[in-house]
């Protein structure tokens, strides 16, 4: 790995006195696609929300270990939570528009920040619906209500919010699992442009699409990370037993 | 077979005798008022002072004391009631504390209204010394209609979805940032009716302001908050049972009533209309 933008070491995370993840220790690279795989509740959501610190708002969620982006340990005290939310965007499994219009759903990321220069929002705008493959799709009714969108827009709309804020890192939580086949495979395509400027970590449920889009995949069980690899590795040469039982669909 | 039918037939038969029922006295209620009051109501009736000790005249200081009080009300209670619903709602972690909280909340509801009046005379009249006056019973209302207040406020922050709270948190925005830009713009209409709601019963309450600051008549309009005032429950009540003509006056009572009925009718139906507003906005 040349570039490291994300590294875990010894990292635990508790909900109360549930431990849900075990001494995860990972280097994320910087412009690659990292996968993110396990059978449910092995821990690989909360793995992905303790990146920017999305766990914070449950009650009794306390991590330790270290988790660094770009060197910076982000639970670190001095560390305000809210930078880190800029700098390391997130993607829910459910597409999440705000009741409002397609503009101001991608405008909101910016105005919250303080930005009230309405040339450079409009710029912003439109670049990072072109970002996310939605411009053509939206360009006419950019003042319309976000709900008026498909199910795979609004989720490309939701990316676009996302880029707008100009994040380095990129979560997304199973971006693609409400959607319909030519709808996922447009946030594939989509996921590929992106990487060129974005850190992109992703779970999700599908091994086929872990093993079509991601550069390295991450096999969680349990809490733990079982294996870590290259995704053709991974896919062709499973180095455990159970890392192969669950990539060829034995259980999970 | 039969017998299962008959049985179904009875059962749909006695749920719908009790509608009927309770549509009945509703009507009839209302049939009563309307028929023994409309009579009386005229321009002059709703804009005159009452004169010849009562027996003629209008209601006019009535409805202005009882507009005056409502208004005193909400200023205490919508502030305060949505201040606490967004703490409770948002910020308070769930413990042994907030669990307190609410109960002791929901127990106030169901606190006697007199009892609020008897808290009004010692908080407001005299610890404060506002004296009998608009502020003290309004302030005593506003103390009423807070549980209420809290209670529908923290209805409709429940409704707004936990997605747009994350969604916003996602982008950066802080707690406050969220809650203000994200939550209450959707949150408010349903805090409205319900708070709305809460002051056109407090806008029908004797009790409270019987000690506070209502009068037995006044024959001009108060001069400020601290003044006494008339208040159509409350003058309902004495031409009801304490005029020394009852019967001569009844049509005076009725005409009352009705004037207090239709201007809780119409806080009732604004707080619908506002509640229909909200769903149009949800389903967009």
């Amino acid at each position: 790995m040349k570039d490291i933008k994300i590294r875990t070491d010894n990292f635990n995370f508790y909900y109360g006195n549930v431990h849900v993840l075990k001494k995860v220790s990972m280097d994320i690279a910087a412009n690659k696609v990292t996968g993110i795989i396990g059978p449910s509740g092995c821990g690989k959501s909360t793995f992905l929300r303790s990146i920017n610190r999305m766990n914070d708002t449950i009650l009794g969620a306390r991590a330790e270990g270290n988790m660094m982006v770009d060197g910076k340990d982000i639970y670190a005290d001095d560390v305000d939570v809210v930078d880190i939310r800029r700098k390391v965007g997130m993607v829910f499994q459910k597409s999440n528009p705000f009741p409002k219009t397609i503009f101001e759903n991608v405008a909101y990321g910016l105005k919250i920040n303080g930005i009230k220069d309405k040339y450079y929002i409009q710029d912003r705008v439109e670049k990072s619906l072109k970002d996310a493959a939605l411009w053509g799709e939206v360009k006419d009714r950019i003042n319309k209500n976000a709900f008026e969108l498909s199910g795979g827009q609004q989720q490309r709309l939701c990316i676009a919010r996302a880029l707008a804020v100009d994040p380095e890192v990129v979560l997304m939580d199973e971006p693609a699992s409400a959607l319909d086949p030519t709808a996922t495979l447009k946030i594939e395509e989509l996921i590929q442009e992106l990487k060129k400027k974005y850190t992109i970590v992703i779970v999700t449920h599908n091994m086929q699409q872990a093993a079509r889009i991601s550069d390295y995949t991450a096999f969680f069980m349990l809490g733990e990370l079982i294996e870590y690899n290259i995704t053709s590795l991974m896919f062709t040469k499973p180095g455990k037993k159970i890392t192969e039982d669950y990539i060829t669909g034995r259980f999970g | 077979m039969k017998i299962k039918r008959f049985q179904e037939l009875l059962g749909f038969n006695i749920l719908r005798l009790c509608v009927g029922a309770v549509i009945l006295i509703l009507i009839f209620i209302l049939y009563d008022i309307i028929s023994k009051g409309s009579g009386i109501i005229h321009w002059k009736f709703l804009t005159e002072a009452p004169k010849n000790g009562m027996t003629e005249g209008g209601i006019f200081p009535a409805i202005v004391g009882t507009f005056t009080v409502t208004v005193i009300t909400a200023l205490l209670s919508i502030p305060l009631g949505m201040g606490c619903a967004i703490y409770l709602n948002e910020y308070a972690r769930d413990g042994i504390f907030t669990r307190i909280v609410r109960m002791a909340i929901r127990n106030l509801s169901g606190v006697p209204s007199i009892v609020y009046g008897l808290f009004g005379v010692i908080l407001f009249v005299q610890m404060m010394n506002f004296g009998t006056s608009i502020l003290s019973a309004g302030l005593t209302l506003g103390l009423m209609t807070l549980p209420w207040t809290i209670t529908a406020s923290e209805e409709a922050l429940k409704n707004v979805p936990k997605s747009y709270r994350e969604g916003a948190l996602a982008l950066g925005a802080t707690k406050w940032q969220a809650i203000r830009t994200n939550v209450l713009p959707y949150a408010i209409p349903g805090m409205l009716t319900g708070t709305i709601l809460g002051l056109s019963r407090a806008a029908g309450e004797t009790a409270p302001i019987l000690f506070t600051g209502a009068a037995f008549f006044l024959p001009y309009l108060p001069k400020s908050l601290f003044s006494q005032f008339m208040a159509l429950p409350y003058h309902l009540y004495i031409m009801s049972t304490q005029h020394h003509a009852i019967s001569k006056v009844r049509p005076i009572a009725y005409g009352t009533a009705l004037v207090l009925i239709a201007l809780i009718f119409i806080m009732n139906i604004s707080a619908i209309m506002l509640r229909y507003k909200l769903r149009k906005i949800k389903m967009e």
